[in-house]
């Protein structure tokens, strides 16, 4: 059943990142930003707390989840340290994912050549 | 050079007629289908990782490491770029889509050097979103302390 729910609430996101793209030509880089930043807003409100409840990995695989986490550490921060949290707690909290992607981007241009277009 | 409004307007009609039109149903069912199979493969992930111990938060940075080592390996074959032409949001809104916008720069530029090459080109679209993505959660860590 969580495999249901996270193909329906995940593949929702990404339908309203596609009809982004469609309606208003913006750019995918540009996607992600208000992706990231929608996220972060509705983690602060509590609101994607139970959209992650509901869809699982539905709500936290989409970049959307990448925002959530951000808003969720901040506030596990502020909680554990006060004033400092709102500083140290975004980036903690997302610390692995960006290091991860670093290391595995690094290793892949090493490996990889670029292909001919 | 286009410098009047009138002109920009132009263009941008030009633009408009010369582009093929998306066929914006069919590209969304597309991006529903391709975008949820990758978040059924995170669930996959998170539920292995949970049965071996791991607590929710653990759980899900495995996930998210997964799937950026997939989307790495993918993008290095060329595999990624292919998949996006034809899932569309699908592949760009899940972390593997994040992923591959680091990835597919920094193997296409790192014959421009290692710094300004790989190292810069590797954060063209993931830097913005890191940026906004931090401010975002300051500006929300913030609020939350002052009403706390």
């Amino acid at each position: 059943m969580d495999y249901v729910r996270a193909f329906i609430v995940g593949g929702l996101i990404c339908v309203i990142g596609q009809i982004l793209i469609d309606k208003t030509k913006l750019m995918s880089g540009r996607i992600l930003v208000i992706f990231v930043i929608a996220g972060c807003i509705l983690g602060g409100l509590g609101i994607y707390e139970a959209l992650a409840d509901f869809g699982g990995a539905g709500a936290t695989v989409p970049l959307t989840g990448f925002g959530y986490n951000l808003a969720k550490g901040v506030m596990k921060e502020v909680d554990n340290n006060g004033l400092i949290g709102v500083l140290t707690g975004g980036l903690k909290a997302s610390a692995g994912g960006i290091s991860a992607a670093i290391l595995f981007a690094f290793l892949a241009s090493l490996v990889f050549e670029p292909k001919e277009k | 050079m286009i410098n009047s409004k009138e002109e920009k307007q132009k263009y941008s009609d030009m633009v408009d007629s010369m582009a093929p039109k998306s066929p914006i149903f069919s590209n969304c069912i597309k991006a529903f289908i391709s975008g949820g199979l990758i978040c059924i493969l995170g669930q996959f992930i998170n539920n292995m990782a949970q049965n071996y111990g791991l607590n929710s938060d653990d759980a899900s940075l495995v996930t998210s490491v997964v799937l950026i080592f997939i989307s790495a390996v993918l993008t290095g074959f060329g595999l990624y770029g292919k998949l996006g032409k034809f899932c569309g949001a699908g592949t760009i809104v899940p972390i593997t889509g994040f992923a591959n916008s680091m990835v597919s720069p920094a193997i296409e530029f790192k014959k421009e050097g290692m710094v300004f090459g790989l190292g810069a080109k590797m954060f063209i679209i993931a830097g913005p979103v890191i940026i906004y993505g931090v401010l975002s959660s300051i500006v929300v860590g913030f609020i939350y302390y002052l009403l706390g």
